[in-house]
């Protein structure tokens, strides 16, 4: 019955592919944090390793990274942007079948993914691990995607494309062309090749890659999705419509130059480094203002964040996209760079933004979806978003507390020497030291990966539940 | 890099910071009244203010873009242009080094005139010693010296290429490459069978007596020549004593006949290119100390 009622109310709409996206998303990200919480054990307790080449953490590693970032934040970003292009262009996908080429397409990558990584199949460019064929099959998924996309804004029935529309479609574009240069590679057979690219200029090329996945997909596609939800959640106008205009195009235009901070004091020359650190530095602005317009977004709204913990999300997914991008700037500095570079600060620096932003902000806007998607008054459990949000927060802060001391601990350690100039520690020495952060570590991961599964749970309870027995939606009763 | 490239990268630069500065101020609206008109556009039930930009975040985006402006003119960025401080890593590195070299250097050469039997004794030395083992040598040898499978015990009287403080320190200068041959094609899985039986008759171990005397003339043509008649070995090769009971490959049975059939090419990297004379020479005089 609910159904029939949302399908009167929204008949134009292609909601399907929305909630195959949504679901998978909340699958992959217990998955990739699973994953995740078991290579942050084997760092602090190597035996989880079984001896197994599969298992081992040089195999792992990439399959956690590609795990949570394509499957959970790719379908997260799927699930969203084909929501919002929908509800804001007021007009269905252009095409229903390649929509769902998308998703099952996807979802073979992120399963070939699962596969091959363990197996060792790898072509060792961080972000960029798979193989050719698989790399192949990438590019035909994301043209798709961007058929989709950009054919439902032409055909919009608005005048104006929304500003949520302006980032996801800057980050289907950028991350197709980073995604075809940086995979360029000579195939020696179907589970091998080499990459187009030759010393300096291939990890040059893998890091104009590598900063560009992180602020084309991990940051223009989850400010698409800030600038939808947060308003929306907060029915409130977005702050400033000038302000979006402005550190829109100045995020696009000074990301892709950021790259070269990852390969100070290498043999990268001196002029590219200056200006990866320089462009780095100008980049603090334009990632503070989508942070100031979603924050200001809820000026006459705050009172809402007593009692809406999907909100809540959104808004501590904001605070943690403002300090990630103001530590991003400062470890691009050169100075700071020779400290941090290396240490564990990177890791911390990384999830600050993986867990603090990109997750959280994916898990409040799927706490406003599903209910939508299903046709239901609300979540099942609010007070079980609101557990979730603490254990999220909690999480995070543990997670980036441990790794900014055993960061700055292992930068100071490899620096320290004695009077007659020889270093004060050996190399092993800071790995011992290392071994409560990564205590702590493991306790903050483990404690976000249990509300992910806080969070299925209340979920499939909120898909399974008969809205007759709800109090909350009698109007669904009635019908 | 050609003129061409570095003009590409100086037009490219200064497009995207006028660019920046461009839309930065174009986007300016100084008239606080106007605060919380829409600009009239609505998607999906949600409007958007004409708010102008926060004062401190367009100040901040300023300054940022000046000291870019600064720094590209300080230092190298602008394609050739090699900034007006003249800064390069390379030079940066040179500069530290020579600094830690003036600072230390006639401390370890004062140790590098005395004989290595003698600092050994000197408890400063063996510090600094045991740090830089620490660092360089105890990935392989342990922190202990101990060694493990494939890399040898420096604590123990037992030298593959020498005990002496000339020889550990020639060790360290250059390196050593072991070879011993891989004689399964050679001599078959019988003769394999026969050498094993007689290398462990030579450690007392308890083997099938006919055998080992096949294994005897085996090892008096084929393995004598480095290991001496005797089994004794020969420091010359780096060819080990196979009659005390120390195994650097493991001493069972099937271990041994593995040595014998695939042969071992145990490598010594060579250390004059990563560290200098006096420092190989406190080294050399650390691991002396271990067995001293």
């Amino acid at each position: 019955m609910s159904e029939l009622n949302a399908a009167l109310e929204h008949p134009t709409y292609n909601y399907k592919v929305v909630r195959q996206f949504a679901i998978m998303t909340v699958v992959w990200g217990i998955v990739g944090m699973l994953v995740g919480v078991w290579i942050a054990a084997q760092l602090a307790f190597p035996a989880l390793n079984f001896d197994l080449p599969w298992t081992s953490f040089g195999r792992l590693r990439p399959l956690h990274t590609n795990a949570v970032i394509f499957a959970f934040g790719g379908s997260a970003l799927f699930a969203t942007s084909y929501y919002v292009v929908q509800r804001t262009c007021q007009t269905r996908l252009i095409s229903d079948k390649l929509a769902a080429f998308t998703f099952w397409g996807w979802q073979l990558v992120i399963v070939a993914a699962a596969i091959t990584l363990p197996l060792g199949m790898t072509s060792s460019k961080e972000y960029a691990e798979l193989e050719w064929p698989i790399d192949l099959l990438i590019t035909v998924v994301w043209v798709s995607y961007a058929i989709v996309f950009f054919g439902t804004i032409v055909k919009r029935k608005v005048n104006h494309i929304y500003v949520a529309n302006w980032f996801y479609g800057g980050f289907i574009v950028t991350v197709a062309v980073l995604h075809l240069l940086n995979s360029a590679a000579l195939p020696v057979d179907l589970t091998k090749s080499y990459s187009a690219y030759a010393g300096t200029v291939d990890a040059m090329v893998q890091w104009w890659y590598g900063h560009n996945a992180v602020g084309f997909f991990l940051t223009a596609g989850f400010l698409g999705m800030m600038y939808y939800f947060v308003p929306k959640q907060a029915e409130r106008p977005v702050y400033s419509y000038r302000l979006s205009i402005v550190h829109f195009w100045a995020l696009i235009a000074v990301y892709i130059w950021a790259g070269p901070h990852h390969l100070h004091y290498t043999a990268l020359p001196d002029w590219a480094q200056s200006l990866g650190m320089v462009m780095s530095i100008i980049l603090l602005a334009p990632s503070w203002g989508g942070m100031i317009n979603g924050i200001m977004t809820l000026s006459g709204a705050w009172h809402k964040l007593r009692t809406d913990p999907i909100l809540r999300f959104l808004v501590v997914s904001l605070s943690f996209y403002g300090m990630s991008t103001f530590e991003g700037p400062m470890m691009s500095i050169k100075t700071v760079n020779a400290l941090s570079h290396y240490t564990d600060w990177t890791i911390g620096h990384v999830h600050s933004g993986a867990l603090g932003w990109v997750a959280m902000i994916s898990i409040g806007s799927i706490y406003h979806l599903i209910p939508v998607l299903f046709a239901k008054e609300r979540m099942y459990s609010i007070s079980l978003i609101n557990t979730h949000f603490w254990m999220s927060t909690i999480g995070t802060v543990l997670y980036i507390a441990s790794m900014w001391v055993n960061g700055i601990l292992q930068g100071l350690m490899w620096r320290a020497y004695n009077e007659d100039g020889t270093l004060t520690y050996t190399f092993v020495e800071s790995v011992a030291a290392s071994y409560p952060g990564y205590l702590v570590r493991l306790a903050g991961g483990a404690i976000f990966f249990a509300g992910m599964l806080i969070m299925a749970y209340n979920v499939y309870m909120t898909a399974r539940r008969d809205d007759t027995a709800s109090q909350t939606a009698p109007a669904a009763s009635a019908a | 890099m050609t003129s061409f490239w570095s003009w590409w990268v100086i037009l490219l630069t200064v497009i995207t910071l006028v660019g920046l500065w461009w839309i930065l101020f174009a986007n300016r609206k100084r008239d606080v009244g106007e605060n919380q008109r829409t600009t009239g556009h609505v998607y999906d039930g949600i409007e958007e203010y004409d708010n102008p930009l926060p004062a401190w975040w367009f100040y901040l985006f300023v300054i940022t873009l000046v000291w870019a402006i600064g720094y590209l003119i300080m230092y190298p960025g602008m394609g050739n242009y090699k900034g007006l401080l003249g800064w390069t890593q390379v030079e940066q590195h040179q500069a530290e080094v020579a600094e830690a070299e003036a600072r230390y250097s006639e401390m370890r050469s004062r140790y590098l005139a005395q004989p290595i039997e003698e600092i050994a004794q000197d408890p400063a030395v063996r510090r600094m010693g045991a740090r830089m083992f620490g660092n360089e040598c105890a990935q392989c040898h342990g922190a202990d010296g101990k060694g493990r499978y494939g890399f040898p015990n420096l604590t123990d009287d037992d030298w593959l290429w020498g005990g002496s403080p000339e020889a550990i320190k020639a060790t360290l200068i250059n390196g050593r490459q072991a070879a011993m041959p891989a004689w399964g094609q050679i001599l078959g899985d019988s003769g394999i069978a026969q050498a094993t039986e007689y290398v462990l008759s030579l450690n007392g171990r308890s083997v099938d007596e006919a055998q080992a005397a096949k294994g005897k003339e085996i090892f008096a043509s084929y393995c004598a020549a480095c290991h001496g008649p005797d089994g004794k070995g020969n420091k010359a090769f780096g060819a080990p004593n196979l009659t005390n009971g120390i195994w650097l490959y493991g001493g069972t049975r099937e271990q041994i006949a593995h040595s014998l059939r695939a042969g071992r090419n145990g490598v010594m990297p060579a250390f004059s290119d990563t560290l200098t004379e006096d420092k190989i020479h406190i080294i050399a005089a650390y691991v002396y100390s271990l067995s001293h």
